[in-house]
């Protein structure tokens, strides 16, 4: 009993005593103020910067475990780095149960949130834009935690991100959820990752709603695990502005739902329409690679229950015109490159396989024709991904 | 009390009349952040840089590119200790050693004499737990630098080689920009002080006759110097040049671990080299190629596209890089034409 009590103070102690708040308000010199304090933060500080713009000129970083960052709301806390001259992302956190909640960071030059091995991180209330819309000089990846165990990311906004808003890579047990991402290239993107659900979240005005990708040369490969669900992905229709020779520079614009190259991967329950493209792609990964530990397939894809609209009405990838002509104008919803096991579709709406059998095959080898992949028993569902509670006590 | 002070005077000035009072072990051991870099007593002067006794000046084979500073490196083992020669990787360096490493700019580059204008002096304290990364800013006179965790812009100008005023706005990291580039697997590491950057014939024998150096074989390995093409061939210059200044971040522990691309000297994978593999997260840093090394291709490569970037969006090195490194450039462009182009 004693000892109940004596633990029961020291626990008391542990998150009084020592969890100060520093804040930070804009003005001048604020980028050694608030580097500063990110730097001589203690494990359970909080942050706070006030309303405000804060003029930055180098890329912020935090390296303290259980930090919160905490501003008054993404719409009066502003981390502007339209002036940045040096660092390769806005802000980069490199330490363990981290919070970013409720600021903004705007016109980064390269990524504007970056964590890196930072277990169980939490983005919550978050904007981060490029305020010139879609533009190839912008920023690669608006929120771009990798290398992770447990990530939460909810309620943010990335808008004009030249690559993917929200890029989660080579991470695991992954939600994202709640978010608007509009006018990036990708809205959400999965990469090189276990064990993530992706759900009710907007994605509209991108290039790419949602893609779950796997790619190859990499430390993490092997992707799988993936449910998208509840999502409303909409009219992705934005002129591909991804600079040549980065992956999601080949999504064509109109295309919904993209997976590539992955494993158990199940798309349920979204309203998918108005994409040029396709709603739902299946592909596996088109380029040449050298890694004999890599599988460029997509394996038990499952796609069920969504409500599907329009699509196919403007594919933007070679062919695709002539492709359209010849099953009467318009492609069906659902592209499947013909590659892979275990693809099963049970939405009520047309498939169409391109008949191809082996990655990397050339297009004109195509053998187009309509698809049957309704099945009765199709692979079973990854779990739920459950994070731990106090990432979830943290912003509740 | 007044007895203990006048105690303290007194040996004070004994001190002082003889030899110099050693390197403050006891506080590159400690918990503290000391404010100002005379208190560890590792020079006997203020900018003048003369060493402390066991403080050893050095320098490398391959330095890392830091805007054309120049840069004045010492190393401090305590009396009694020694670091441990390790073939592969940096020397194994014992509690209480120190590596101090000053940046700044002579006036005039054509004049050898020309004065050195100190901006800063970064330290590694080599504690219990581990490597701690500090940076301290010289103050105008130069009689002493003080510690400035969150980094600081600070202009600097020199006349350059070919007789051209420079003018940049030189940082100073803050302390996690240190450990940026010398994060192994979440930890701070060394960069520079491995046997074969060190090793330019002699200094390993020396540091070994000094006791600062367990023991080192008549073999040891060596790279050559990045730019003295009497001194290796083309591949092994560009190599040694990339291992210094890229594969701090680029290795499987680094912070670019993520990028698949590791350009260590013992990286022998071509693809994990960067020859014919695509990038992975670069954004706009891709130029719009489709390879970090296309071999022949210099003009199509990414990482040579990215060397020749100034835009912090793209540029690479990420920190501390604010000029091109033209002599770096025009090695890396020769070493890529040359490649294959079969791969």
């Amino acid at each position: 009993m004693k000892s109940i009590a004596a633990m029961a103070a020291m626990l008391l102690a542990s998150t009084s005593a020592f969890a100060a708040v520093h804040t930070v308000e804009a003005g001048p010199n604020a980028q050694e103020r608030l580097q500063g304090a990110l730097i001589e933060a203690e494990p359970g500080d909080v942050i706070e910067i006030g309303a405000g713009r804060f003029e930055l000129t180098d890329g912020l970083s935090l390296d303290v475990d259980n930090v919160t960052i905490r501003g008054a709301g993404a719409g009066e806390s502003i981390l502007d780095f339209t002036n940045q001259v040096g660092a390769g992302e806005g802000l980069m956190v490199t330490s363990d149960d981290v919070v970013l909640r409720d600021f903004a960071v705007e016109n980064s030059r390269g990524d504007g949130i970056k964590s890196k091995e930072a277990d169980r991180i939490v983005y919550h209330g978050l904007r981060v834009e490029w305020t010139n819309g879609p533009d190839p000089s912008n920023g690669a990846y608006g929120i771009y935690p990798v290398e992770s165990t447990h990530v939460l990311v909810q309620n943010s906004q990335v808008i004009g991100a030249s690559d993917a808003g929200i890029y989660v890579g080579q991470s695991q047990q992954i939600v994202v959820r709640h978010n608007m991402v509009r006018q990036n290239v990708a809205g959400i993107e999965i990469e090189n990752s276990y064990f993530a659900d992706v759900y009710e979240n907007m994605a509209t005005e991108n290039t790419g709603g949602v893609l779950v990708f796997d790619l190859p040369n990499l430390p993490q490969m092997g992707g799988h695990s993936v449910r998208v669900f509840r999502n409303m992905i909409e009219n992705n229709n934005t002129a591909n502005f991804a600079p040549e020779g980065n992956i999601v520079a080949g999504v064509p614009a109109g295309t919904g739902v993209m997976v590539m190259a992955n494993r158990n991967v199940h798309v349920f329950e979204n309203v998918i329409q108005e994409h040029g493209s396709s709603n739902v792609m299946l592909v596996a990964y088109t380029e040449t690679f050298d890694d004999p530990n890599y599988e460029p397939t997509i394996r038990d894809v499952v796609v069920h229950g969504n409500v599907q609209g329009r699509a196919g009405y403007a594919p933007d990838f070679e062919g695709g015109e002539q492709l359209a002509a010849a099953v009467g104008g318009t492609l069906p919803p659902i592209l499947w490159d013909g590659i892979g096991t275990g693809i099963v579709v049970n939405d009520e709406v047309p498939v169409l396989t391109l008949g191809l059998t082996a990655a990397g095959q050339s297009l004109t080898e195509a053998q187009p024709s309509m698809a049957e992949l309704s099945s009765e028993t199709p692979a079973a569902s990854p779990e739920a991904v459950t994070l731990p509670e106090s990432m979830l006590a943290a912003v509740q | 009390m007044t007895r203990a002070l006048l105690a303290l005077f007194g040996w004070l000035a004994l001190v002082s009349a003889s030899a110099p009072v050693p390197v403050a072990t006891g506080l590159i051991m400690g918990d503290t952040l000391p404010r100002s870099l005379s208190e560890f007593r590792f020079f006997v002067d203020g900018i003048g840089h003369t060493p402390n006794d066991r403080v050893i000046g050095y320098d490398l084979n391959t330095p890392l590119f830091s805007d054309y500073a120049a840069k004045n490196r010492f190393v401090y083992v305590p009396e009694g200790e020694t670091a441990r020669y390790t073939e592969t990787g940096v020397l194994e360096f014992p509690v209480g050693s120190a590596l101090i490493k000053s940046f700044g700019y002579p006036a005039d580059f054509r004049d050898p004499d020309s004065p050195v204008r100190w901006i800063e002096t970064r330290v590694l304290l080599r504690r219990e737990d581990g490597w701690v990364a500090l940076p301290y800013i010289w103050n105008e006179d130069g009689t002493d630098a003080v510690l400035a965790r969150a980094g600081r812009r600070l202009p600097a100008n020199w006349i350059d080689a070919d007789g051209e005023r420079q003018e940049i706005s030189y940082r100073v990291p803050n302390q996690n920009q240190c450990k940026t580039c010398h994060a192994r697997d979440g930890e701070i590491a060394l960069i520079g002080p491995s046997a074969r950057n060190l090793n330019n014939g002699r200094r390993l024998a020396e540091w070994v006759d000094w006791s600062i150096l367990d023991h080192a074989p008549d073999n040891a390995p060596r790279v050559p110097r990045w730019d003295d093409e009497s001194d290796g061939t083309l591949v092994e210059r560009a190599n040694a040049y990339l291992d210094v200044n890229c594969a701090h971040c680029h290795n499987a522990a680094g912070s670019a671990s993520n990028s698949g691309l590791f350009l260590t000297y013992e990286e022998s994978n071509p693809v994990t080299r960067g020859l014919l593999k695509r990038p992975v997260a670069a954004g706009r840093g891709s130029g719009g190629f489709d390879f970090d090394i296309e071999p022949g291709h210099p003009e199509r490569s990414i990482l040579l596209f990215r060397m020749q970037a100034s835009d912090p969006g793209i540029a690479m090195p990420e920190l501390g890089r604010e000029l091109l490194h033209e002599e770096g450039i025009a090695l890396i462009r020769r070493y890529i034409a040359a490649l294959d182009d079969q791969g």
